[in-house]
């Protein structure tokens, strides 16, 4: 792994992240959602070194306590996306007929929407809570899975190790299961790190436009969607800050899937 | 001055930069060719055969670099020479047939149009004759109704058409050196001689200069004038074809004629050398396991397949039809096995020669029953297996007693399964061994059985040489003691001397386990080497069969006939001048 720059530096990027929301509200230096009337929209200064907001509250902390809340978003999201999406696409790409046929206009069915338009309709219609954020982005994100994994899985279907299996009188589930499967995770896994960038900006891109996390809550989308009223009047710490946040978190991942799937193949073990 | 070679290539070294450091691919290689000769590379996969050939076009790889010597051309000097000049080289001076012609046209592009660039390119032709003198060389490498062929885009040819379409974009702006890379890997022994009469023909009429690289002595004999003998990126011997094949001087060299069947070489005499393995190795096992050589039953055959027929529907792409109008009542099949029968005896083994195309594979599918019938019976050990669907055969006992070898040993293998893992699985899933101390027991008896050292147990495939990797595939076969196992060409894709010690590791676990073979193969030398009998197919049916020698040596049949005298090898005095 040292051989590679690019792969050290988004793996200790990654790490601090999860270290930051692991351990965020303890690492905070303020109370995120404490305000103070006397201490509106500072500029950034030792004492506050993002600055303070509109009502006060420390822009740093707020940054460091939200890394938690995105990131399990976008976690949970890709998690569910990548299960339910990698099962279908397998059966899919295994079997073909009419299992592809229907899942596969499925997903085309999910692709033919402007996604994030669905995404705002699927928690609009749900509700307006964080699971119903999650289920949105694994819902948006399944068509992506289901290609990838359909895409691997058919092309190892006529394997020599299938045949061989086969032989072994494994049954069929065992063998997509136990021979294919675990064969198409390296492409995979570059499409998980991808799509968690994708989640984060999903996640907080809902939250911008008011769905999802409510007011007082630290997350990075509401944060720059309420920062940004005050860009006009001179103050940009409000948005900058969390948009870094955002744009650090989501190139991290789009980095990491090399790594990952170098990782995860079984090529570069040794 | 001294005598100049038309090409000269003096002590040239290449270096390839890895992830595992520097790899020296040649080592002072020095060639030349003269005027209208024909030169030979033979040598193993990895000897620098291909790379040679690259860096005399200057179309090495980035991650190559010569460190060392100069190639000139008609007293040129190629090398340090700028890729304009080179580029204008290629294809009118130099051209190169690639070993895969599939992959080396452009599948987009109609087979006409692509022989038109090279013309076009080197401005050997103007926009208004360009397409007659297209269809002119497709006539020239006797493409059949070339005005059609024109328009015809590379997925609608045969891999030998293609392969002639190759041939005419080399030869488009008559150059006067021809590279040809393994031009006939892949081809069928028939095709193979028509290809290579063809390169013969058209270089010999255009007093040409050519370069054949193969890995086939054989063809390397019956093809060229003089041959070089490459290892590991050094020339170990350079002679005329004649000399090398009568007195050969290097080991390598020697090891390397040993090895190749020839029509009537025998098993003992592709004497195994092998780096990897020794015959001590394999020898010491203890006393092999018997108990079916014991219980043998009352029927003397094993196998009996009678009026077997596989049809496949051919789908009918040309009409589009509308997803409820129905199925089509008369749909087209195709016969891939049409009618055939034949039987096995116990300890025999069978060979299956046919090119491609002609069903054996589907047979072998339909015996390992990965395959159902359209119609017929196969009836093994007094049983007949096509009463259960191949999802029905998966669960019961007699699953174990066919097994199977695969062609390819890299992909017949799971690359996420270490060799243990691999050979394990069928003693786990068929004979339910799930102790550790058992299966271990097992696994290693396994491996040195077929000669695999018991260090390279826990190595993933891609740490194992193609050798290492048939041998793990032979032992998962063998390991639940099948009566009947199938080679669908288990050693294709084996280098020579590599293939010399399966074959021989094939025969001594069929003497020592009992076991009956049918071997699939192109190849009718290496069938007869293993097999008693032999069978062979055309077009889903079989043509002839008897006993091995007999049909290699008189062929009935003019199907049989063709094929034999299509294989080249080297016989002494029939050299053509």
């Amino acid at each position: 792994m040292s051989e590679n720059l690019v792969t050290v530096v988004s793996f200790s990027l990654f790490l601090f992240i999860v270290f930051l929301g692991l351990f965020g509200e303890f690492l905070a230096p303020y109370d995120p959602l404490a305000t103070a009337a006397s201490n509106t929209l500072r500029p950034p200064s030792w004492t506050h070194p993002f600055g303070t907001d509109n009502l006060g509250r420390d822009v740093l902390s707020r940054v460091i306590v939200a890394t938690r809340l995105d990131l399990s978003i976008a976690l949970s999201a890709v998690a569910l996306s990548f299960v339910i999406g990698s099962a279908l696409g397998s059966v899919a790409g295994f079997w073909g007929g009419w299992w592809d046929r229907i899942i596969g206009r499925f997903s085309d069915t999910i692709m033919a929407f402007p996604l994030f338009v669905l995404a705002m309709g699927i928690v609009a219609a749900l509700g307006n809570t964080v699971e119903n954020i999650v289920y949105a982005t694994a819902i948006i994100n399944l068509p992506f899975y289901i290609r990838v994994s359909r895409a691997e899985t058919s092309v190892r279907r006529e394997a020599g190790y299938v045949a061989a299996a086969r032989l072994c009188g494994i049954s069929e589930i065992r063998i997509l299961a136990t021979q294919v499967f675990p064969n198409t995770l390296p492409p995979m896994m570059v499409q998980i790190s991808l799509n968690m960038g994708w989640a984060i900006l999903n996640a907080a891109g809902l939250s911008f436009i008011g769905l999802g996390v409510r007011a007082p809550d630290a997350e990075w989308g509401i944060m720059v969607a309420e920062g940004a009223t005050y860009i006009v009047s001179g103050e940009w710490w409000l948005a900058l800050f969390p948009g870094a946040a955002l744009m650090i978190a989501v190139f991290c991942f789009n980095l990491l899937g090399d790594g990952l799937r170098d990782l995860v193949d079984p090529q570069r073990r040794t | 001055m001294k005598h100049e070679h038309f090409l000269d290539v003096n002590e040239l070294s290449v270096e390839f930069q890895t992830r595992n450091g520097i790899v020296k691919a040649l080592e002072k290689v020095s060639i030349h060719v003269d005027k209208g000769e024909v030169l030979g590379i033979v040598g193993e996969s990895g000897s620098g055969k291909s790379v040679t050939a690259y860096t005399i076009i200057g179309l090495l790889d980035r991650a190559g670099l010569v460190t060392n010597g100069k190639t000139a051309f008609d007293g040129m000097l190629l090398s340090g020479a700028k890729e304009a000049l080179l580029s204008d080289l290629r294809g009118r001076e130099i051209s190169m047939i690639f070993q895969n012609p599939r992959a080396a046209l452009n599948p987009i592009r109609s087979v006409g149009k692509q022989i038109e660039d090279v013309l076009l390119r080197h401005v050997q032709a103007s926009r208004y004759n360009v397409r007659k003198k297209a269809i002119d060389m497709l006539d020239q490498v006797k493409i059949v109704d070339s005005k059609r062929r024109y328009w015809s885009y590379p997925f609608e040819l045969s891999g030998g058409m293609c392969q002639r379409v190759m041939i005419a974009i080399a030869l488009a702006c008559n150059p006067r050196l021809l590279i040809a890379d393994e031009p006939t890997t892949g081809l069928d022994v028939t095709t193979q001689k028509a290809t290579m009469d063809l390169i013969q023909e058209l270089t010999r009429n255009r007093n040409m200069s050519v370069i054949l690289i193969t890995h086939d002595l054989g063809m390397a004999s019956a093809y060229c004038d003089r041959l070089v003998v490459m290892q590991k990126g050094k020339i170990v011997e350079s002679a005329p074809v004649v000399k090398i094949f009568s007195e050969p001087q290097h080991s390598y060299t020697k090891k390397l004629i040993a090895a190749s069947p020839g029509p009537k070489s025998q098993l003992a005499d592709l004497i195994d050398t092998t780096d990897e393995m020794s015959e001590a190795d394999i020898e010491q096992l203890d006393k092999p396991m018997q108990q079916f050589s014991q219980k043998k039953s009352a029927t003397p055959n094993i196998l009996e397949v009678s009026n077997l027929v596989k049809e496949f529907t051919v789908r009918d792409s040309s009409r589009f039809r509308l997803p409820w109008s129905g199925k089509i009542s008369s749909h087209q099949t195709f016969r891939a096995v049409d009618d055939i029968s034949f039987s096995l005896k116990r300890g025999e083994s069978l060979g299956l020669v046919g090119e491609s195309g002609c069903g054996k594979s589907t047979t072998s599918s339909i015996l390992t029953r990965l395959l159902d019938p359209t119609s017929g019976d196969v009836i093994f050990d007094g049983e007949n297996i096509t009463s259960y669907s191949s999802v029905q055969f998966a669960q019961i006992p007699q699953r174990a007693k066919i097994q199977m070898v695969f062609q390819d040993p890299t992909d017949s293998l799971n690359p996420r399964y270490t060799a243990k893992d691999t050979i394990s699985e069928p003693l786990k899933q068929l004979l339910f061994i799930k102790k550790r101390e058992a299966l271990n027991e097992r696994v290693i008896k396994l491996a040195k059985m077929v000669g695999l050292p018991e260090n390279l147990l826990t190595r993933f495939p891609h740490q194992l040489s193609g050798g290492q990797k048939a041998r793990v595939g032979i032992a998962r076969a063998i390991a639940v003691e099948p009566l009947l196992l199938i080679l669908d060409e288990p050693t294709s894709a084996l280098d020579v001397s590599v293939q010399a010690v399966v074959l021989q590791l094939l025969n001594k676990l069929k003497r020592d386990l009992g076991m009956s073979y049918i071997f699939v193969s192109h190849d009718l030398n290496v069938v007869r080497l293993l097999c008693e009998r032999v069978m062979v197919m055309n077009r889903g049916k079989i043509v002839e069969t008897g006993m091995a020698d007999d049909v290699l040596r008189n062929p009935q049949k003019d199907y049989t006939r063709n094929l034999v005298s299509s294989i080249p090898h080297f016989e002494p005095g029939k050299k053509v001048a």
